[in-house]
């Protein structure tokens, strides 16, 4: 038994429904090469579309691919770092596992942002990398990289395949690590060698790894316990992030929210899992949280945490954060437990089966004063801009919220209208809130929405999918435009531009006495509209309010291949509210006039 | 044993203090030395992704050892660390997280027998011959090779054992030391 450890080692189906082996495809012991094997095993896994990009360590699989046609959709990206963030696009927009093809040495290394996003937003993908033949391993040969060197502290796991008869056995095992307990990013490196080699082939059913533990149900002791903390408290919040998205819990956490009472803040992650039109719903909390959502954490008695890991750009300064609260942390990664903040109640477990567990031991609570409570600071301090008739970043995703009636999957990048977007938008359902959190990749949201757009369109979901990115972001992955256009993917691209790079401007302004070292973009900016229309896309501009709403009305007219709007919108515009990084949560920057103390 | 009901973080501490609660003494800030097992699938690769957990995460190391056990698909690492509670937990948590870990153990919660083998060569002369083989006898070292100029000497024991011995030697002109690193064992109850 590992430490720690109790629950039931078994396999758990998250948003995937665990593939079933097709008997046409594991004729028992065919020999073949080892590329077909890998195809092979990607449709005995069920795998509907690969991102990748070839290469000479590749080749053969690219060959074998050619010949045999496989059952899956392959998508030439243009970039491996597009590849890999599309493939978490896909895995975020439909909880399966998102895959990712690349050779050997600087395909390997491309991948290396997407992989560690992954790993720090606990994104389920799988990454093969070509690698130079076993003996030349060590060599120094031409596009040599020591891929699971390099990648060993960014994935979950990782595997060298150094036999063939190794190869299935192998992709079986990634895609489950991959997918059950915290999800995250596998990487299996293959030889040139082992690719060409033959052997037989044969799917396996089942993995076996006594190693590996996936935590379900949570212990009843300790389930007792959180229930008799949730009926002592007075003052009870629930706080929400991504592992309930992750485990595809939203209905039934609503469910216990309403059934009790108990008020729900989430997390930047969290966002859909709860939502955000119900009276419980406080928003997002933290950094660029709501006031009212943060003055309920300081003044609340107990935290039910669900699925969230208490990040810094949650809690601010610890010392201070939740003074007064008892913590009941419901989470499956038994290392989040405890590590930044001590939990009173620690259920190790399934977000979703624990909720399960616990939804009939809790009782409707009467929690009418905080409620009327928290109502008062919602008053205090509510989300505000200046209505002065220019086009604002905040108005731009009004606009798209109501376009879309909050009902779109929505991608953004990273920076100032990423906070906006958390702000504005109103989510309502789950996985429709798609954002770089743990990482802050820059250069995320258009190739990720991208593969969100695909797996909307695998599932046959007519939900419109939207990146929301800032100027700065958007070129940095600008390249993936064409690939989105070829698939005809309708993708609605709002590139908010401020002419900066606006997070970064705003600490400047902030922090550093208005020093804008570098980050003003109005020179090496491109021709937005230009730059869409030369990707095959549709370029649409505009500069006031009135154009705003044209051009979004115009944009949902193009059905066959992306259209980008250009929102060219204020400057100095900021971010409020706001915690300093480092600060107490009690004090936050609520707008320009607010004291501040950290310049 | 669970380990959230030792731990306390610098915010529980202060939240402590501030309801004017005990804290005890072993609570989180006292840093102890701890010997942890970790029965690992036997590759390089497993072996590779439990030092670097260590070096990624920022925990501390002393000594490693590993090497084979009854079981040939199966590896014994045995680590020395040192840290307070809290940390200690945080260490046995992600180990037990790896994929390639079968089980976890912290053995300076338990009955344990540890040992260490050391090798040591010091250069003697006429004069201090005779004494440094009568501080290697209260050791019980023993002598495994000596030429005109030096002799080396085995020695097995606990870790301190092993230090004290050292330190007795350092008068003396030593020219090498090899240690192997802890090993540990629960004892049967
Ligand atoms: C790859 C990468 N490089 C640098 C940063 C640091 N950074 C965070 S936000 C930001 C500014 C982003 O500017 P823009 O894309 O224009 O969005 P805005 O903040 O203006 O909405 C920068 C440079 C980052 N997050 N990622």
């Amino acid at each position: 038994m590992k430490y720690d450890v109790h629950t039931k080692v078994q396999p758990v189906v998250t948003g995937d429904a665990l593939p079933k082996v097709r008997p046409e495809l594991t004729t028992k012991g065919q020999h073949m090469s080892g590329a077909e094997i890998l195809l092979r095993s990607l449709e005995a896994e069920g795998v509907k579309i690969v991102f990748g990009h070839p290469g000479g360590a590749v080749i053969h699989v690219y060959d074998e691919m050619h010949r045999i046609k496989p059952q899956f959709e392959h998508i030439l990206v243009r970039h491996e770092q597009g590849g890999t963030h599309a493939a978490e696009g896909y895995a975020k927009a439909t909880g399966k596992v998102g895959t990712v093809l690349v050779t050997s040495g600087p395909g390997a290394t491309n991948t290396v942002t997407g992989i560690a996003d992954a790993y720090m937003d606990s994104v389920p993908i799988v990454v093969f990398t070509g690698q130079v033949p076993t003996g030349l391993i060590g060599n120094d040969a031409f596009q040599e990289c020591d891929a699971i060197g390099i990648s060993r502290s960014i994935t979950k796991h990782s595997y060298l395949v150094r036999d063939v008869s190794d190869l299935a056995r192998t992709v079986k095992e990634a895609y489950h690590i991959a997918r059950t307990g915290r999800p995250g990013p596998v990487l299996v490196d293959l030889p040139k060698d082992v690719l060409l080699a033959k052997g037989p082939f044969v799917y396996p059913e089942t993995v076996n790894m006594r190693g590996y533990a996936v935590p379900a149900e949570g212990r009843v002791e300790k389930l007792e316990r959180a229930a008799q903390m949730i009926e002592e408290s007075e003052r009870p919040l629930f706080y929400v992030g991504g592992g309930a998205v992750n485990s595809d819990s939203s209905e039934l956490l609503t469910d216990i929210a309403r059934h009790t009472g108990i008020p729900v803040t989430t997390t930047l992650h969290g966002l859909g899992a709860f939502p955000e039109d119900d009276t419980l719903a406080l928003r997002m909390l933290g950094m660029h949280g709501t006031w009212w959502a943060n003055q309920a954490i300081q003044h609340c008695d107990l935290i039910i945490a669900v699925g969230a890991r208490f990040d810094d750009r949650v809690t601010g300064k610890l010392d201070s954060w939740a003074p007064h609260a008892k913590v009941i942390h419901i989470e499956i990664d038994q290392s989040c437990i405890s590590k930044n903040v001590f939990a009173d109640c620690a259920i190790l477990g399934n977000v979703r089966n624990v909720l399960e567990q616990l939804r009939p031991m809790v009782k409707p609570k009467d929690t009418t004063e905080w409620l009327k409570q928290i109502d008062v600071w919602r008053q205090e301090c509510p989300l505000k801009y200046e209505q002065d008739g220019k086009l604002r970043a905040q108005g731009v995703i009004e606009n798209l919220r109501d376009k879309t009636n909050g009902d779109a999957v929505v991608i953004t990048d990273v920076g100032q209208h990423q906070m906006w977007t958390a702000q504005y938008f109103r989510f309502l359902h789950s996985r429709t809130h798609i954002t770089s959190g743990g990482l802050g990749t820059m250069g995320f949201g258009m190739p990720a929405a991208m593969g969100a757009a695909f797996g909307m369109r695998e599932i046959g979901s007519s939900r419109p999918v939207v990146c929301i990115s800032g100027d700065g972001g958007f070129v940095m992955n600008a390249q993936e435009m064409s690939v989105a256009a070829a698939h005809k993917l309708p993708l609605k691209l709002a590139v908010i531009n401020n002419r900066f790079l606006g997070m970064v401007r705003q600490w400047q302004e902030l922090f550093h006495k208005e020093r804008y070292s570098h980050t003003d973009l109005s020179d090496t900016n491109p021709d937005f509209v230009k730059l869409a229309e030369a990707n095959h896309c549709v370029g649409l501009r505009a500069t006031t309010p009135e154009e705003c709403r044209q051009i979004i009305d115009e944009a949902w007219k193009v059905t066959d291949r992306p259209a980008l709007m250009e929102f060219q919108v204020a400057k100095e515009e900021m971010v409020f509210p706001m915690v300093p990084a480092g600060a107490a949560t009690g004090e936050m920057i609520t707008d320009r006039m607010t004291p501040n103390s950290f310049v | 044993m669970m380990a959230d009901t030792l731990v306390l973080t610098p915010q529980q501490i202060i939240r402590k203090k501030a309801a004017g609660e005990p804290i005890q003494p072993d609570d989180s800030e006292m840093t102890r030395k701890h010997t942890i097992v970790v029965l690992v699938e036997n590759s390089i690769g497993a072996f590779i992704r439990v030092i670097n957990m260590f070096s990624a995460r920022g925990f501390n190391i002393d000594s490693v050892t590993v090497g084979p056990t009854e079981d040939s698909s199966v590896s014994r690492m045995n680590i020395a660390t040192v840290g307070n509670s809290r940390i200690i937990a945080q260490v046995l948590r992600q180990l037990s997280r790896l994929v390639d870990t079968i089980e976890v153990t912290d053995l300076t919660t338990t009955d344990y027998v540890e040992r260490e083998l050391c090798l040591l060569k010091v250069c003697y002369t006429k004069d201090s011959r005779s004494e440094i083989l009568d501080v290697s006898d209260i050791f019980r070292g023993k002598v495994v090779d000596i030429t005109k100029k030096t002799m080396t000497f085995e020695l097995r024991g606990p870790s301190q054992k092993i230090d004290a011995f050292i330190d007795m030697m350092l008068p003396h002109n030593i020219v090498e030391v090899a240690r192997s690193g802890r090993v540990a064992m629960q004892r049967d109850i």
